[in-house]
């Protein structure tokens, strides 16, 4: 018996593994082992052909907080982040909830709420780019009529931030709304039915039951805006180069800087790892507190 | 009585010009318990929801307590409702999916307290406070949602096929708590089923539709004796009531003649020897049920024929046999319309 018990055991394991190897492989080859990687080149000082590359330790994270551009692309990410994603959160809820109810061309409607998603983020930014074109741009024309002087809004240090901002909220919240429509969806109609008959005002039942019940959509999407506040930067590339003075700089934007404009890898490698330590906690606290709040299925 | 406390008026409902219901005139006196029997897709749902006001009627009034309410919302019809599906809130526990009506109202808490305790108590289910709707068993959503029905305190309560989802034997068993707490809120109680002995076991009133209209309504006994069409005749009892052409009768027994067809409950048919009694049968099925057993008959130009016979009773398939009955038992129906002819 026992030594059945222990070859049934063994087999188990095995298939246990057997089941987990494809998604650990694929993830130590694409995710894990460069992380590794990256976490140790960042200890390891620039090479040149004079100074060969040596082992400096913390050296480079020093070197990273002594950087005022570092400081400055790290504000410049946190209000990125803390306006994009309960922005593009909020907008997505209303959007969806709009979208959801009983209107004339719904399905126009969440077409054209869903429209900016499938644009590449390259392509949405060229259509931004002539919105915020100074003197042709649509913003200025629009402005102009009302007797507005022109504005550069992507060339003034004031304004290149919140712009970039802009687009990304109208970028994201239809890609959010989608999500909130399918969770929507799965609301059993006679909740509603049964609150009305309680009496229950529309406010009431959307705070009392839909909001509840649309919290693991909520968490889903506020770690994909949490992510997406770091990651995506196409539009930067197009739109404000970072610029003006360092004005709408995000912190991939200047790992990429770091490794391909100024060559400095180990810095980069630095910056990437402080970027994943954050992301990784962030996203684990979200997880814990909110999970203790939520109703699953 | 005076007023009836719930009256329906010449209720009509389509959609897209497609009939859900049509002339629907109710008039329930305050405190029975009325049962919405048909078969399914007949419009019962449908007559609930256009009482509960999450429908609005195209024609017709609606008249609660004394109030015409044809157009108003369901909140202020001072009702309430269990629906099939339960409807609990999923992410509420069993306590807060009870209280759920009376939180909107701002009752105050220490009210909101007793009532919660009363209504777990009436229901049974004491000591599942804290439990969400998906961790008890479907018994006990069934209760959640009655608690929830009555913790309200509102004179009228709908109920849509509230049993469906349930296990015979719960079924009995909640049948007979809800009937109970009818009886002893006073409450006014109409009840949607598809199931024909719960209709009539449980209620005052049976009202029976059929392609979105009533086809009788009236006492469970006066559907079962004096049912208005064969309809009515062969979805009230069970077994239903057996049909025969009018030239299987002893001529000029009968008074409406050939154009009749007629109706015998199985109650009312005896069983005698081969080459005795008014027809003759064979034997097609012998189902033994325990306390009685049916025999069924074949015999040209009839439908249905069932004789009950207490206890085990062994006849084999095939044999013949000698059927008789008391021509005052039997019922006689229009052989086109299928309404009930005077006799
Ligand atoms: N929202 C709707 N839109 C269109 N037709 C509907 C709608 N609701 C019901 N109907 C139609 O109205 C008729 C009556 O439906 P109803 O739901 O009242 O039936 P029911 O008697 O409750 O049947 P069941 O026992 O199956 O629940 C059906 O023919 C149905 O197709
Ligand atoms: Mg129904």
């Amino acid at each position: 018996m026992n030594d059945l018990a222990r070859y049934e055991r063994r087999r188990r394991i095995m298939y246990g593994w057997m089941l987990l190897s494809p998604a650990l492989i694929l993830l130590s080859l694409f995710a894990f082992i460069p992380s590794a990687m990256t976490f140790w080149s960042s200890l390891f000082s620039r090479g040149t052909r004079r100074n060969p590359s040596e082992f400096v330790g913390a050296g480079n994270y020093e070197l990273l907080f002594a950087d005022p551009t570092f400081s400055k692309v790290v504000v410049n990410n946190l209000i990125y982040a803390g306006v994009t994603i309960p922005v593009s959160i909020i907008i997505a809820l209303a959007m969806a909830l709009w979208a959801n109810s009983k209107i004339p061309a719904r399905g126009f409607v969440r077409t054209a709420y869903f429209t900016p998603t499938i644009l590449p983020m390259i392509a949405a930014a060229n259509i931004w780019l002539f919105f915020y074109t100074p003197g042709l741009g649509v913003l200025d024309q629009i402005g102009a009529l009302f007797g507005f002087a022109s504005v550069n809004w992507l060339g003034r240090p004031e304004t290149a931030l919140w712009a970039v901002i802009i687009v990304t909220i109208w970028k994201e919240a239809g890609f959010f709304m989608i999500f909130y429509l399918a969770a929507l969806q799965t609301i059993p109609p006679d909740l509603k039915e049964a609150a009305d008959i309680e009496g229950t005002s529309r406010w009431t039942y959307t705070r009392r039951v839909v909001l509840p019940l649309l919290m693991p959509t909520t968490i889903f999407v506020a770690v994909n805006a949490l992510i997406n506040s770091v990651k995506l930067i196409d539009h930067l590339f197009i739109l404000t180069k970072g610029g003006p003075s360092d004005a709408s700089k995000l912190v991939l934007y200047y790992i990429w800087e770091l490794a391909f404009a100024f060559f400095d890898r180990p810095q980069a490698a630095a910056l990437t790892v402080m970027v994943l330590a954050v992301l990784g906690v962030t996203a684990a606290i979200k997880f814990i507190i909110l999970d203790r709040r939520t109703h699953y299925q | 009585m005076t007023d009836p406390f719930v009256h329906v008026e010449s209720v009509e409902k389509r959609w897209n010009g497609q009939l859900g219901v049509e002339d629907i005139y109710l008039s329930i006196p305050r405190g029975s318990f009325v049962a919405l029997l048909g078969p399914s897709g007949c419009g019962k749902s449908t007559t609930l929801r256009l009482l509960a006001g999450l429908e609005t009627p195209d024609s017709g009034r609606i008249i609660i307590g004394g109030r015409d309410v044809t157009a108003s919302p369901a909140a202020e019809r001072g009702l309430s409702m269990v629906f099939q599906s339960y409807a609990l809130f999923p992410h509420l526990d069993v306590a807060e999916n009870v209280l759920f009506g009376l939180k909107v109202r701002r009752v105050p808490r220490a009210e909101q307290r007793e009532k919660l305790a009363q209504a777990l108590e009436m229901t049974g289910l004491t000591g599942l406070e804290t439990r969400k709707p998906g961790q008890i068993s479907g018994g006990q959503r069934q209760r959640v949602a009655l608690a929830r029905a009555i913790v309200a305190g509102h004179p009228l309560c709908l109920m849509d096929e509230p049993l469906s989802n349930l296990d015979a034997k719960l079924r009995h068993s909640v049948r007979r708590d809800i009937k109970k707490l009818q009886r002893d809120l006073g409450m006014t109680v109409i009840y949607v089923t598809h199931d024909q002995t719960e209709a009539m076991s449980m209620a005052d009133m049976v009202v029976l539709m059929k392609d979105g209209r009533i086809e009788q309504a009236g006492k469970p006994v006066e559907l079962y004796e004096t049912p208005a069409s064969t309809f009515v005749a062969g979805f009230v009892g069970s077994p239903p009531m057996a049909f025969m052409d009018a030239a299987l009768l002893p001529a000029g027994l009968t008074s409406a003649g050939l154009d009749a067809v007629y109706g015998v409950r199985p109650e009312h048919l005896d069983l005698t020897q081969a080459g005795d009694g008014m027809l003759q049968a064979v034997i097609t099925h012998c189902e033994y049920m325990g306390s009685e057993t049916f025999l069924s008959f074949d015999v040209p130009g009839s439908s249905g024929l069932t004789v009950r016979l207490p206890g085990e009773v062994r006849r084999s398939v095939g044999e013949a046999a000698g059927l008789t009955f008391d021509l005052s038992n039997l019922h006689a129906f229009d052989r086109n319309t299928g309404y009930r002819l005077p006799r």
